[in-house]
């Protein structure tokens, strides 16, 4: 007894237990800052292997759609016209839909038992590869399509958005298959926000007679509407940096075109194509492209976190 | 009294059930694709299953008998995500570790948080091109340029937001009382992190970082001018320097070839990647379910 005790009073903490301590914080900083030194490293490096083709064609690189590596010229609107139009049409299609999915998930109209299975069903399918999308848009979407496309060109042909003839892969199966992996996105990320609204506030509604509409138009998505957009805006930059799915179905193609029956190209396709076998010129023109998408997608992520900061919901 | 009963014909019933009717269709229009997309990707490459696709090398296309099978590229996948966690989980679960315990509310973890959902919205391929222009192209690791030790670590780069978001979600959760309780009882902070929180936090990190490992395992994008493709048997720790195939840049490759027998060998491929990340997803789900419901008793 009389032992025990003295342990107690004299045990110190031994000088190498303390130095254990300090090197375990120490290390895990510098573990937490190598986030900082990747995103910087990836900024820096992507932004100096452009630096060549930045110096020789300054901003006319994102005006001009001449991409000719035996004449040594290079421009990138199509590229960046195409990642644009693709990423904000389809997302102008995913909106309506994934919302009112999720409002159909939300509300009561079935069991809870089956917008479950619904709900998580989607996002299980937000974990599916974008190159097994790719797979099945060439196979089955196009040819189920086809039909629909001649259809199309041939009633809107006037307008410019359809006037070529549909010949296979082409722009508008890129936005449609985007719309495919945006859905689960936009859907899950709605459904949260329609869930985090208080049931106070539906109730209030209900109380002074509004409808179930009403009450969802008025009060349920204005108050859910910062995060939906937060997922709008991340399903945006999802949409801008998606690569293989679009890759293997919109075409790969530089000629400009305003119609999306057209083969068409987006700035990660245009890297998937030719990173590969570029070399000279043509890999700082390619790295200068990776820069434009980066600058594109940060724009889009960063505002999408101020949002949410800004606008989050306090009840 | 009329007013007491429910009268269709108003003009706020007439939109209630219009609306409703249009939240249906939206669903109906969302979800039907989506189990087109999962029956077509299992029947038809269940389809093509066969023993003989697990052992042979894929054929070089051209000859249009037979495919081979895809041995080396299942390979290669497992090779490249583990290399790919190797980096990525000490790496990230330090970081979280930091992040949740040492530095709570500070403006370095603010810092550091922000990066992580900067990270996390990166374009997968610029991380390819990050680490084609860091590795393959200087030849850095040993004079090899594309190699599978490149593709691992350009999907490491795609991991790591994921890793240290889950642990220091993970972390924080655990209440403070088992802190005081560790410190109070004359633990150091190493040894109260090492043996008393992490733990405790153990198997949300864990879900998480399956999870994240699930992901990486059907990314494309990084892995195209990094880690390459190969026909060849993988045979030994050298072939870490070169060039490496694997089931995602399979996929690419071969559901672009003119030939049937390599699209049939990339959708075996598909219905094998989707399967496995899909029984992972759920298997995780269900843990993470029946974890809640313990702890709730």
């Amino acid at each position: 007894m009389e032992e025990k005790l003295t342990l107690f009073k004299n045990r110190k903490r031994f000088g190498i237990e303390k130095n254990i301590d300090i090197i375990f914080k120490n290390t895990a900083l510098v573990l937490s800052s190598f986030v900082a030194i990747i995103l910087l490293g990836i900024i820096l490096v992507v932004f100096f292997q452009s630096f060549e083709s930045f110096s020789r064609y300054g901003l006319k690189f994102l005006v001009t759609s001449e991409w000719n590596p035996v004449k040594d010229e290079y421009g990138a609107f199509t590229a960046i016209y195409g990642t644009l139009v693709t990423s904000f049409l389809s997302l102008l299609i995913t909106i309506p839909l994934g919302v009112g999915t999720a409002i159909f998930i939300t509300e009561d109209f079935v069991p809870k038992v089956v917008r479950e299975i619904i709900g998580s069903f989607v996002e299980l399918l937000a974990a599916i590869p974008s190159v097994v999308l790719g797979l099945w848009a060439i196979f089955v979407m196009e040819p189920f399509f086809r039909a629909f496309f001649v259809f199309l060109h041939n009633v809107f042909g006037w307008i410019p958005l359809f006037s070529t003839e549909p010949t296979g892969r082409n722009s508008l199966l890129a936005i449609l298959i985007l719309v495919v992996m945006l859905l689960p996105i936009v859907t899950s990320i709605a459904r949260d926000s329609l869930n985090q609204v208080p049931k106070k506030l539906r109730n209030a509604a209900y109380g002074i007679g509004a409808s179930r509409w009403k009450t969802i138009f008025s009060v349920i998505l204005p108050a859910a509407l910062s995060g939906i957009m937060a997922g709008v805006l991340l399903a945006l930059g999802r949409a801008m940096g998606e690569t293989m799915a679009v890759t293997m179905i919109i075409g790969n193609s530089n000629a400009f075109s305003w119609s999306l029956l057209s083969p068409g190209y987006t700035i990660s396709s245009m890297l998937a194509n030719q990173f590969g076998e570029a070399d000279g010129s043509q890999v700082s023109s390619l790295f200068y492209a990776a820069f434009v998408l980066m600058i594109l997608s940060l724009v889009v992520n960063i505002f999408a976190q101020w949002l949410v900061k800004r606008f989050s919901l306090k009840y | 009294m009329n007013s007491l009963y429910y009268q269709k014909r108003l003009s706020r019933n007439i939109g209630d059930k219009f609306f409703t009717s249009l939240s249906v269709l939206c669903a109906l229009i969302a979800i039907l694709p989506l189990i087109f997309l999962v029956t077509y990707i299992l029947i038809k490459g269940g389809s093509q299953i066969t023993p003989e696709l697990f052992t042979l090398e894929p054929n070089p296309p051209g000859d249009d008998l037979d495919a081979g099978g895809i041995n080396p590229a299942l390979i290669g996948t497992l090779i490249i995500t583990t290399i790919a966690s190797i980096i990525a989980i000490p790496v990230g679960v330090g970081g979280g570790i930091y992040l949740a315990e040492y530095s709570k509310g500070g403006a370095f973890s603010r810092f550091i948080r922000f990066g992580v959902n900067v990270l996390a919205g990166v374009p997968s391929i610029i991380a390819g091109v990050f680490i084609y222009a860091l590795i393959v192209s200087t030849k850095i690791l040993f004079g090899s340029m594309y190699s599978g030790l490149a593709g691992g670590m350009a999907l490491s780069i795609l991991m790591l937001p994921t890793v240290i978001k889950t642990t220091d979600e993970g972390l924080k959760l655990v209440p403070n009382e088992l802190r005081y309780a560790s410190l109070g009882v004359g633990a150091s902070m190493y040894a109260t992190i090492l043996k008393v929180t992490l733990p405790s936090a153990f198997r949300s990190i864990a879900t998480g970082v399956v999870l994240g490992i699930a992901r990486a395992a059907g990314e494309t994008a990084p892995l195209i001018f990094t880690a390459l493709f190969s026909y060849y048997y993988i045979v030994g720790i050298e072939d870490l320097f070169y060039e490496m195939g694997s089931l995602a840049v399979l996929i690419y490759n071969f559901a672009l070839e003119p030939y049937d027998a390599q699209n049939k060998l990339a959708w075996a491929a598909s219905f094998i990647l989707v399967l496995s990340i899909l029984l992972v997803n759920i298997f995780s789900r269900i843990l993470a379910a029946f974890t809640e419901k313990t702890k709730r008793v």
